[in-house]
């Protein structure tokens, strides 16, 4: 039963961080990425004040005790989150290059234009 | 008329890249450093040595470089041909004049820059094992059978030249490279070059280590 848990939870990962990835940063993903982060925060602060109603949700799953539930999750979140971030540096480092690359061309010399203006 | 402009990237290279340079004028008048934020003074160097020099506000990496410097030579409306050329000295300028005069014989539209075609270059085993795999790799994946796909010198011929947007902006640059070159199916070839391995060029070259970097750059593309 464990295992099995555990194979979710990796899929969930990797669908979850695909599906993120593939639509980059428009305002749905950002709000699921947001309404996650929410209820993780709930359920974290939840498993702080009622741990046993953790443990037996996670001992229903297969999961010895609320905590490693709360680890799983954790360590989804962190995955998702290092993804999407990773997706998001990307964005702005193509558009920071592109900046870059507009400014250099622009206030380069460019002697064909001098060459043309002497004829 | 035709004209070849010689790309050079460039970053921090200010003791080698006047010699580079002064080595390449007589040959191709036309060379343009691309400054990669260089902050020891190289875009002088480059400019006292005769090289026109397009200077990158922040350093953003070699491959987003030599797209910069395609991008310039694009420009220019006489360029017939675009060689990239590395800034510390180790190739030859009648590599790229061999390279060039196989454009425009009309053989090739592409040239690629070999180590391992002729035994003129000195390689360490470790080194030759990683470029070997590299070149296996990139053979399996584009279907272009290359004996080195990590080699700087390069020729294009200019309509070439022009559908080539890198966007791997640090080392990977040369695998996207050849990439696109498999989507854009120019008729290439691969020229015999030799690298001249210098202490300084050794220094400053990729460590091995760094192969790991391409790897990652490639698969979280």
């Amino acid at each position: 039963m464990q295992i099995i848990v555990q194979i979710v939870l990796v899929l969930a990962v990797i669908i979850v961080s695909l599906a993120l990835m593939r639509g980059g940063s428009n305002a749905r993903h950002l709000a699921i990425r947001r309404m996650m982060l929410v209820l993780f925060a709930l359920i974290a602060a939840f498993s702080v004040f009622f741990p046993t109603i953790l443990t037996r949700l996670a001992q229903l799953l297969g999961i010895g005790r609320g905590t490693d539930l709360v680890l799983y999750a954790l360590v989804v979140s962190v995955l998702v989150f290092m993804a999407t971030t990773y997706q998001r540096f990307r964005h702005l480092e193509n558009s920071l290059t592109k900046l870059s690359r507009r400014i250099a061309i622009e206030e380069a010399e460019k002697p064909w234009l001098v060459d043309k203006d002497q004829h | 008329m035709s004209r070849t402009w010689i790309v050079i990237p460039m970053y921090n290279e200010a003791t080698v890249v006047g010699d580079v340079i002064s080595g390449l004028l007589p040959v191709f008048p036309h060379v343009v450093c691309i400054d990669d934020g260089s902050s020891d003074g190289s875009q002088n160097v480059a400019r006292e040595a005769g090289a026109l020099v397009v200077q990158h506000p922040v350093n953003l990496g070699q491959g987003a470089a030599l797209q910069t410097g395609i991008e310039y030579a694009l420009c220019d409306p006489a360029t017939t041909e675009i060689v990239t050329f590395d800034a510390d000295g180790q190739h030859r300028v009648e590599d790229a004049l061999a390279m060039v005069a196989r454009i425009r014989s009309g053989e090739a539209e592409v040239v690629l820059g070999s180590r391992f075609l002729d035994d003129r270059t000195q390689v360490s085993k470790m080194k030759r094992l990683v470029l070997r795999v590299a070149a296996v790799q990139s053979r399996w994946s584009t279907g272009m059978a290359l004996t080195d796909a990590h080699n700087g010198l390069r020729a294009f011929g200019v309509g070439t030249a022009a559908r080539i947007d890198l966007k791997q902006n640090r080392m990977a640059h040369a695998s996207e490279l050849i990439h696109q070159l498999a989507e854009i199916k120019p008729r290439w070839v691969e020229h015999p070059v030799e690298i001249i391995y210098t202490d300084y060029s050794k220094a400053k070259g990729q460590s091995l280590l760094n192969s790991v970097n391409i790897v990652a750059d490639l698969f979280f593309r």
